[in-house]
Formats: structure tokens, C-alpha cells, sequence
């Protein structure tokens, strides 16, 4: 009998082209994602060395990271910003790849329209140069973050040099309460096991709660997965995974869509297979989570109080929490329920996507938003955008008194004009609240949309329980 | 000649654990092209203040500590984006090696791709080292590769953990693209038998 094997292992080994006596695996890519920001350094390395990109049919580029999220967005006021798309799109036909540029009504952040436009799929090895791509995971994909060196190996090879990970079981059991969310449970995982309990792993998040999230929620956990140190997280697919990918533009079509299940259901972890960590996590006793620190493992339930460093006995970590509640301006001790703020942020490619801004919307409806912020709703899509105005969603956004932008990164990493001013405070559904990451000086308290929403609706940190009761 | 000859450095602290990527290049510096120019933004925020001028309390600013090429950090070294611009940015502000307990898996693989070694030592000979910096901030430390030494100021020699690949490819200048480009017809019979 064969060994049972993790999901993971199954992938690994089914795209392992070579594998020399004390040297890394040379590793298959199925599908490479490209944007602006970590590539144009890459194909300067080919135009170099005279190469081709190997594989451009397996290649998909846009524009998500400097893009201006106003209407219009052209032009482009920031010269650098706009130089750094040119070079993009002078790139993508240069080297024969498919762009979804600034005109593409399909355009938007890569780990948004990669599942969107069914370019992800179960099984498949998926790259780009942004350590989000573990969000791609979600579909039963090994999908991690490279630098621009390996951009350039794939563009070049469609194959990366790779030391094999361990695996990490992450096991979340029971069911949420109302008001709490799948970017809850992953800040939660976060807060345990830290931004380095990871390293060197790959997370399978698994057990009822994950089975029973949507395949957007499974993305939002799958996304911050990194954020725990762990290049590449994944959920094995399921009839949830196979019923999303159904008639995406680039998902396998007729008799190719009916035999592909049937490959999909073995991508899972066989019975008995052993993990090098374990970690179990009670969905049932989760409440709403909020960072109140410098990193994504800084976070507590909403309701907690900021931690004191005096009970901290490891010195460095000690060091570490004092000198982020020094740059939030936090005391030891206080609560966050109540403590005002300046800026609601909805948006980038943990909570972007269409579930997300109807959670955001319905919160929201015949309410308005506090006097004293402004809330900047950024869908994650063209298409996002497209949908959320179907709905009529941009409608009640705009009534309450939030804006309503067109798609990109946008305050997520605040390249792009949209960023926080030094000392302002904001409630983000993104994934990194480390300092300047939304605008210099700029201090950032990651939540979920309906922390996010509650928050905008009352001017201060709320515990989205107390409105979903009236 | 190899191309990594064993060197002789000062050593700057920057005794921080978790030390983002962000904060080693924030991202509205990511809008360039090329690789150049990214040392003078190294830590931008921390090391300046708002008017441009040196921050007189940070490491990197200290006159002691001028012309080193050894950053000794704290745990979890180069965590969050991908970005390859953080080692663009130590090796363009003239760092050839990072000493900490440990590192991120990205900025680890991002590192070693730019000549900028990666020395994990444990916790114990971490400290050593900054008890041995705080007595004498103008101590130096020898970083030799191919016999993957460390010699702290006090001449205790410490060996640290390289895998022989990327060992080998820094000490010969061989380049990973090269390497892989060997394989070339493999990857086409892999291409080959699943389609
Ligand atoms: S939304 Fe933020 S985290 Fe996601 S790809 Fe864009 S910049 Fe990176």
C-alpha cells in the first residue's frame, strides 16, 4: 500500500520535474501571476540574457499595486506610478503575455481575479512575486509568494528551485457565532502561534468550520496565511470549491469540466498521514478579533484589553510589545471597544470580494457613517465593482457617506495616493498593520468587514454584536 | 577566486524582533524599475526624520558604526512582503551579511539570490554577540563561507548552517537561472508526458 500522504505532498510531488543529490527540488509552475510592482526587475533579467518567457499561455498579468482608485483613473498623477505601468504593459507585449491593464473591465488585485476569472484551480502550483498568493490555496492549489529572481526563473523556465516545506495542520472545529468571521478565526490562529509560528511550513487549515466557510472565506484565511510565517496555506476542494470554479471564463470546459472533479476529490489528505505540526482551534468560543500591536500576531478578542508588557517575561518580546504601543499610542491595560478613530478601510485581498462588501453593505443600510471618519470602500475587482452596483451595494456605501472607489491595493499598502496621515488611526480589513504600511505614520487596527462596517457606523471601535442585536 | 572571500566587518545592532520588510523598504519606494538606489531608503522611516535629516538615535546613524557591513538583528528577520527590494536595499547600503536567531522563509531564499548571507546563530552566541558589541560597538566580527565560520570579536569561532547548494553557488558565482536552464529538456519531457 502506498503511504498515505497530505494534500500538500501530493502537489509536491506531482511537480517535482528534477531532484539532485543535496540540492532543492526543481519544481513545476502551472500558472504565474505577475504585477507591476515586483516584475518589471525580471524581465530586464530576460531581455538580458536574450530569453523568451517560456510558457506565456500559462502566464496572466495585471495592474493592482500603484494603480489610483479614483474616478477616472487616468491620468496618473504619481510619474513613478505611472512609468512602473507602462513598463508593465510594454512588458506584456513585449513578451507575449496576457495583461488585464488599466482598460480591462476585468482588471484587479491578482489574488482577487486569479479565482474570479478561473485561472485557480485545485492541484495546480501557482506563483507570483506577492507573498499573498497563499490566498490561492483556498482551491486546493500549492500557491506561494517568490521574489523577483524566481519571477524571473519561472518567466524564463516555468520551474523555481524549491527545498521542500513541512506541513502544519491547522484544525478548526465547531461553528461561528453570528458576528463572527472567517477573518476572525484567522486573526485568531495569528494571535496563537505568532508572525513566525510558520516559518518554513505549510498550513492545511482543516475541520467543520473551515468545510462549512465559503470558498471567499476560505480565501480570506488562506490569504493571511503568510502573515503566520507560512509561505503557502490550503483547504482541500470540496463540492463548495468545485460549484465556485463552474463556468468561470478559464475553468476546464464540457468533457474536461466533468472529469476534473473526479481528479479534484483525491487532492486531500489521506487517512493517517502525518503532519510536523498540529494546532486546533475552537470555532465555537471565537468572538470578533482585532490587532491591537504592530504585527498580525498582535491581536485579541475585541472586547480584551491592550496586554502589558510588564507581564511579559521574554525580554525581546517584551521589547517588541512596548515599542508597538508606543507607535500605536496605546496604554497597557486599556480596551480598544470605544476608542475612536479616523479612517475605515474596506478593502485589498483579504476582504475585497463580493461576500465581503454585501456584509459591509448590510451593516450599513439606513445607517450613516460617523461624523469624524471617512471610510473608503475599494472592491477588489472591476468585476467586484460591477456586481456590488448591480446590487445597488455602491448606493447604500455612498448614502451612508463612504466612498466608493474603483478597484486596487489602494490603502492596503498605500502606494497609489490612498494612505492614512501620520498619527491617524484606522480600522482595516486588510492583512498588515505593520508601521507606515497604510501611510507614514499611519496606525492600523486590523478586523473583519463587520468590525470594519460597525466601526464606521459609530465612529469608534465596535463590537459589531451590540448592532446586529437591534 | 571564489566570489565570496572571507571578510572582516564591524557589526550594527538592530536588536528588534520581527523586523518587517516594510520597515526595511516601505512601499512607496517599490515605484522603481531597476534595483539601484534603494541603500538611501534602507529603514527609510526609522532612520530619518520628517525633514530628511539623520535620526541621531538610530544604529544605522552612529558614527561608531559607520562603514559596517554586518547587521545583527532579532528574531524573525525580513517577515511580511516578498518584496526582493529588501535585499536590494541592505546590499545597496553595503550589508553582505545578516546575523539572527532566524529569518523569514522569503526574505531567507530573496537574500542569498543578492550575495547577502544569511547567518543563523543560536541564542545563546546571539547574545554573546551583543554583550561583546555593547563592551567595544566598534568590535568586528569574520564572516568566512566556505568554511561557514563566524568569528566573534572574542575569537570564539561559531559554525553556521548553509545548504550546500546556495553554499556552492555564492562561493562560484554560479547564478540559479543558469543552473535551471540545465534542465531544460526535462522540463520539456515533464511538459510532454502530462499533457
Ligand atoms: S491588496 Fe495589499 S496585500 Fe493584497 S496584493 Fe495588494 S498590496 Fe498586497
Amino acid at each position: 500500500m502506498n503511504e498515505p500522504k497530505t494534500l500538500f505532498e501530493k502537489i509536491w510531488d506531482s511537480h517535482v520535474v528534477a531532484q539532485e543529490p543535496d540540492s532543492p527540488a526543481v519544481l513545476y509552475i502551472d500558472l504565474h501571476l505577475v504585477h507591476e510592482v515586483t516584475s518589471p526587475q525580471a524581465f530586464d533579467g530576460l531581455r538580458k540574457r536574450a530569453l523568451k518567457v517560456r510558457r506565456p499561455d500559462k502566464t496572466v498579468a495585471t495592474v493592482d499595486h500603484s494603480i489610483p482608485t479614483l474616478t477616472p483613473v487616468l491620468p496618473i498623477a504619481d510619474p513613478l506610478a505611472a512609468k512602473q505601468i507602462q513598463q508593465m504593459e510594454r512588458n506584456a507585449s513585449e513578451f507575449g503575455i496576457r495583461l488585464y491593464g488599466l482598460d480591462s473591465p476585468h482588471r484587479g488585485i491578482v489574488h482577487v481575479i486569479g479565482p474570479e476569472l478561473g485561472f485557480t484551480q485545485p492541484g495546480m502550483t501557482i506563483v507570483c512575486g506577492d507573498s499573498h498568493t497563499s490566498t490561492h490555496g483556498a482551491f486546493g492549489a500549492l500557491a506561494f509568494g517568490i521574489g523577483t529572481s524566481e519571477v524571473e526563473h519561472v518567466l524564463a523556465t516555468q520551474c523555481l528551485l524549491q527545498r521542500k516545506p513541512k506541513t502544519f495542520e491547522v484544525r478548526v472545529e465547531g461553528t461561528l457565532a453570528q458576528g463572527v468571521s472567517a477573518k476572525d478565526i484567522i486573526l485568531a490562529l495569528l494571535a496563537k502561534i505568532g508572525v513566525g509560528g510558520g516559518t518554513g511550513h505549510v498550513f492545511e487549515y482543516c475541520g467543520s468550520a473551515i468545510r462549512s466557510l465559503s470558498m471567499e472565506q476560505r480565501m480570506t484565511i488562506c490569504n493571511m496565511s503568510i502573515e503566520g510565517g507560512a509561505r503557502a496555506g490550503m483547504v482541500a476542494p470540496d463540492d463548495v470549491t468545485f460549484a465556485y470554479i463552474a463556468n468561470r471564463e478559464y475553468a476546464p470546459k464540457g468533457k474536461a469540466w466533468e472529469e476534473s472533479p473526479t481528479h479534484w476529490r483525491t487532492l486531500k489528505t489521506d487517512e493517517g498521514a502525518r503532519f510536523d505540526k498540529t494546532i486546533t482551534i475552537d470555532a465555537n468560543s471565537l468572538s470578533p478579533m482585532i490587532t491591537y500591536g504592530t504585527n498580525p500576531g498582535m491581536g485579541m478578542a475585541i472586547s480584551d484589553r491592550v496586554p502589558d508588557p510588564a507581564r511579559v517575561s521574554d525580554t525581546s518580546q517584551k521589547l517588541a510589545l512596548e515599542k508597538s504601543l508606543k507607535y500605536m499610542g496605546l496604554q497597557p491595560g486599556q480596551p480598544l471597544l470605544g476608542k475612536p478613530v479616523d479612517v475605515v478601510f474596506i478593502g485589498s485581498c483579504t476582504n475585497s470580494r463580493i461576500s465581503d462588501l454585501r456584509q459591509a453593505a448590510a451593516l450599513l443600510k439606513d445607517r450613516k457613517v460617523a461624523p469624524n471618519v471617512r471610510v473608503l470602500v475599494v472592491p477588489g475587482s472591476q468585476d467586484v465593482k460591477r456586481q456590488a452596483e448591480a446590487e445597488n451595494l455602491h448606493r447604500v456605501f455612498t448614502d451612508a457617506g463612504a466612498e466608493w472607489r474603483e478597484a486596487g491595493c489602494s490603502m492596503c499598502i498605500a502606494m497609489n495616493g490612498d494612505q492614512l496621515e501620520p498619527g491617524q488611526y484606522a480600522v482595516s480589513t486588510s492583512n498588515r498593520n505593520f508601521e507606515g504600511r497604510q501611510g507614514k505614520g499611519g496606525r492600523t487596527f486590523l478586523a473583519s468587514p463587520l468590525t470594519a462596517a460597525a466601526t464606521a457606523v459609530t465612529g469608534k471601535i465596535t463590537d459589531v454584536r451590540t448592532l446586529l442585536k437591534d | 577566486m571564489s566570489h565570496f572571500p572571507p571578510y572582516t566587518s564591524r557589526v550594527v545592532p538592530l536588536l528588534i524582533n520581527d523586523v518587517d520588510t516594510d520597515q526595511i523598504i516601505p512601499a512607496r519606494f517599490l515605484k522603481v524599475t531597476d534595483k539601484l538606489g534603494l541603500g538611501q531608503n534602507l529603514f527609510a522611516d526609522w532612520r530619518y526624520n520628517a525633514d530628511g535629516s539623520p535620526k541621531s538615535d538610530f544604529m544605522l546613524n552612529k558614527p561608531e558604526h559607520a562603514g559596517a557591513e554586518v547587521l545583527l538583528a532579532g528574531d524573525n528577520f525580513g517577515c511580511g512582503s516578498s518584496r526582493e527590494h529588501a535585499p536590494w536595499a541592505l546590499r545597496g547600503f553595503g550589508f553582505r551579511a545578516v546575523i539572527s536567531t532566524s529569518f523569514a522563509d522569503i526574505f531567507r531564499s530573496n537574500a542569498l539570490k543578492n550575495g547577502l548571507l544569511s547567518v543563523t546563530v543560536d541564542v545563546a552566541v546571539h547574545h554573546e554577540l551583543c554583550v561583546l558589541l555593547e563592551e567595544n560597538p566598534k568590535a568586528t566580527v569574520t564572516i568566512d563561507l566556505a568554511s561557514q565560520s563566524l568569528a566573534l570579536p572574542n575569537g570564539k569561532q561559531i559554525i553556521f548552517p548553509v545548504d550546500n547548494f546556495s553554499k556552492t553557488c555564492l562561493l562560484n558565482g554560479v547564478d540559479e537561472l543558469g543552473y535551471l536552464m540545465q534542465f531544460t529538456d526535462r522540463i520539456f519531457e515533464f511538459e510532454t508526458l502530462r499533457r
